[in-house]
């Protein structure tokens, strides 16, 4: 019972990451925008989290510096690919890069420190309840927020008229642009969303998941919820189905190699990637027509004037 | 002295009298660098007036439509709306003033609802449930019935159009523009638009008509300006001028006249197709039926069809960009081939030339000898040992050059730097000088100026002189009469039985297009006499 508790509480805690950086960046690449930075995004927002909850001693301020350390990061990328028209492969994976050495650098005198991590809630009574009360009611509010996240996205974009035109915007911008639509200034707002997202998903590793910031604690997370965001057709229901799959099997394969369960290691680690592939594909496959991806995804626009 | 009377008073017949114009350019004037797309130009556009805009590619009335819709800002000159000069901040401040426009290539969604797509044409000021309601009472008004709850990518080309039009009324605007809206339409789809156009006219609206076919203006419209390389040349009536005095003005000189070589022989069967069934490999694709015909060499077959019917299919498979199971349901020359690669056909003597000029005909960022190799290394001698000819691969785009009148600013550049029709002139000269025994061609002069245009359409007339079998893909109906000696109509990936051009009427071919069948008219027919 315990056990099965601790399982379910670990793997929350390591899909919210996860979560957080795919659903901006699914928003990102909703607006026909295909930002590969997502992992030097977190990154830079790790390093900034972490050092400002450490210099303030404050979860929030230090959550703020990652989601703004985050949305400066996604600005240079705006400026590269949206001002400039530049290749927008080219100027995600160059953003990452870029991210990786300016964390070391900004996280270079706070290697070692430890803060004291986000507190999680606490009902008396609710949290109590067995197995299900501190999975429900004794979260950090990372947790809760990236919930409510997800569902504002998909509010936002099936329920309101700017997420219409933010979905035009990503379906086909020339038309959108015919009709009157600011296609750059809209992108723009996207990648800053998406980047305040990874930079907040990344201000949770140090700020919640462990109390201290080593270089290079990302881990690869960025790539993942780039990887998720396709498998997840791009859809905001199925992105948490995947963020909470790949978690599971992570933290399970995890359990399962400490059991001593005789499959090589080397296969339960890849587990998760071929889990969330297989049922998202799977899913993916009971799609009824029309095309899954952002028709204009990642292609440069240059309004005629 | 009548032809400068009219250019003074545009309606000869007073309707305006008393009243001012609805919107008027005054030396409206864009320049892009050194080119100047519109010099000063002037036109009135009256209320209840159907004003027709004709010129050539190039010759400037998309940057004239874009100006008065604000979706570019003049260099120089103004608008005036109503009397007051405007500057128009973007398409949604010419929208709300009452102007409204109607895409050729459509500014639709394709994977938004129709609704979705209405709703960002609109201002957003009342609610989606209000909007859609609303969607289809002015969709039942004015008869263009549409489902506001499909998706765009679902729709036949027709009904894409009436997601534009609608779209367009429900801002119930004063002056309408419309650019070419009946290039992909069936003629009875046409006859439709035109009733709808008539009513918005007898309602006190005003519509500006882009289009390049002549006859289809004399019927509709009340007053015509004719652009050329960016100036404006008149402004007529166009019912009191005929269709060659109009092309004339387009292209400021005669239009080479298409003319078939008297007595053709047919000679034997050199592409065969036999119940050719295909299915598609795309999600939005047609399958392909039953499709079957002969064609003789010296002979041109036109296969007539709004587009999206399976023509695109039927061309892939033709030309071995798929494969068929059975080898003999393509046979050319004698030799079953419904198997073999691109490669393998070329080397028995077929060409194709692709409906895309960009991307499938060329790669676009390739120099044209580059874009000769890709399609003649199999069959042309530019390759040796391996080795790519260079100087072969020149000379075959300087005869192209020749051979048709190729206009470019050096002597090999990149495809994507030539105008659309000296492009596609290079891509059918490219083929024809391979001197093919089968040639199958999409689209040869699709949004090609009248002048090329000719060039094409007496090339592929050669070409069958000299005894090759000619498939021609093409959604004119004029370029089809002009050349072709048999007419077939695809629908919904079947190919009708092909009729012989004299008997091929815009009604038939308008029936067949539109998926009917000429039995049940046959039939009765048959009793009458």
């Amino acid at each position: 019972m315990e056990l099965v508790e601790a399982i379910i509480l670990s793997v929350l805690a390591a899909s919210t990451p996860l979560l957080i950086a795919a659903t901006g960046e699914l928003v990102t690449e909703r607006s026909g925008v295909l930002n590969l930075g997502v992992e030097g995004m977190m990154i830079v927002g790790a390093a900034c989290g972490f050092g400002g909850a450490w210099l303030t001693g404050s979860i929030l301020i230090g959550a703020l510096f990652g989601i703004i350390a985050g949305m400066l990061m996604s600005l240079i990328f705006a400026l590269m690919a949206l001002g400039l028209a530049v290749n927008q492969v080219a100027t995600g994976l160059a953003l990452t890069i870029l991210g990786v050495g300016l964390s070391g650098l900004i996280g270079a005198g706070f290697v070692g420190e430890r803060i004291t991590p986000a507190i999680h809630l606490h009902i008396p009574g609710l949290t109590d309840i067995p197995l299900l009360g501190r999975v429900l009611f004794g979260e950090d509010a990372f947790v809760y927020f990236s919930i409510a996240l997800i569902i504002g996205v998909w509010w936002f974009l099936y329920r309101t008229r700017a997420g219409l035109i933010l979905r035009a915007c990503g379906d086909n911008h020339v038309s959108a642009h015919a009709l009157g639509y600011p296609v750059l200034r809209i992108r723009t707002l996207a990648v800053m969303f998406g980047g305040a997202c990874a930079g907040l998903a990344g201000a949770y590793l140090p700020l919640a998941y462990t109390p201290f910031f080593i270089p290079g604690m990302t881990a690869g997370r960025g790539w993942i919820a780039l990887a998720l965001v396709v498998f997840a057709s791009w859809r905001p229901g199925r992105l948490v189905v995947g963020a909470y799959l790949f978690g599971a099997v992570t933290i399970l394969q995890l359990h399962a190699q400490g059991w001593g369960v005789g499959i090589p290691s080397q296969f339960m680690s890849a587990l998760p990637y071929l889990a969330t592939v297989i049922v998202l594909v799977l899913l993916s496959r009971a799609r009824t027509g029309g095309s899954t991806a952002p028709a204009a995804l990642g292609t440069v626009f240059v309004p005629d004037r | 002295m009548q032809a400068y009377q009219r250019m003074l008073d545009p309606t000869p017949n007073g309707l305006h009298s008393g009243e001012s114009p609805l919107l008027r350019t005054v030396g409206l004037t864009k320049r892009y660098g050194d080119f100047l797309a519109n010099d000063s130009i002037d036109v009135d556009i009256w209320p209840k007036e159907i004003h027709a805009l004709l010129g050539e590619n190039g010759a400037g009335k998309s940057t004239l439509v874009k100006a008065i819709y604000g979706l570019i800002q003049p260099s120089a000159g103004e608008i005036r709306w109503q009397g007051d000069q405007i500057v128009l901040s973007g398409p949604s401040e010419a929208r709300s003033r009452g102007i409204g426009m109607v895409f050729q290539h459509f500014s639709l969604f394709d994977n938004l609802t129709v609704a979705e797509n209405v709703a960002l044409g609109l201002d957003g000021k009342e609610s989606f449930k209000d909007m859609s309601a609303r969607l289809e009472q002015v969709s039942k008004i004015y008869g263009l019935p549409l489902d506001p709850r499909r998706e765009v990518w679902q729709l036949s080309v027709g009904e894409r159009q009436r997601i534009e039009i609608v779209r367009a009324l429900m801002q119930d605007p004063k002056f309408l523009i419309l650019d070419e809206p009946t290039a992909v339409l069936t003629p009875q789809e046409a006859d439709q638009l035109f009733i709808v156009l008539e009513r918005l006219k007898a309602e006190g609206r005003a519509i500006l008509y882009i289009s390049h076919k002549l006859e289809e203006v004399k019927r509709l419209c009340d007053t015509a300006t004719i652009l050329r390389g960016g100036k404006k040349i008149q402004t007529c009536n166009p019912r009191l001028e005929t269709a060659a005095s109009l092309a004339r003005m387009m292209v400021g000189g005669e239009i080479r006249e298409v003319k078939a070589a008297a007595g053709r022989q047919t000679t034997i069967p050199r592409l065969v197709v036999n119940d050719l069934s295909l299915a598609p490999d795309e999600a939005h694709g047609v399958r392909l039926e039953h499709i079957s015909f002969e064609l003789k060499g010296g002979e041109i077959l036109g296969i007539a069809g709004v587009a999206g019917n399976g023509q695109d299919e039927l061309f892939a498979a033709l030309s071995g960009e798929r494969l068929a199971k059975d080898p003999g349901t393509v046979v050319i020359d004698g030799i079953a081939a419904g198997h073999f690669s691109i490669t393998k056909r070329r080397k028995l003597g077929a060409a194709f030339v692709p409906e895309e000029r960009l991307g499938h005909g060329t790669a676009p960022r390739m120099k044209l000898s580059e874009n000769a190799l890709l399609t003649g290394h199999a069959a042309s001698g530019m390759v040796h040992r391996g080795f790519i000819d260079t100087a072969a691969t020149l000379k075959t785009v300087d005869q192209a050059t020749e051979t048709f009148d190729v206009r470019k600013a050096k002597r090999d550049p990149e495809a994507a730097s030539l105008s659309g029709g000296n492009l596609q002139k290079f891509i059918v000269g490219r083929e024809i000088l391979r001197n093919p025994a089968v040639l199958v061609v999409s689209q040869p002069t699709w949004g090609v100026d009248a002048g090329a245009a000719a060039v094409i359409r007496q090339a592929l007339l050669d070409l069958a002189a000299a005894g090759a079998a000619v498939l021609v893909t093409s959604q004119d109906l004029d370029e089809l009469a002009e050349i072709a000696d048999r007419i077939a109509v695809m629908f919904h990936g079947r190919l009708s039985e092909p009729l012989a051009t004299r008997d091929a009427t815009r009604e038939k071919l308008g029936l067949l297009m539109g998926g009917s069948s000429l039995e049940p008219k046959e039939a009765a027919h048959a009793v009458g006499a």
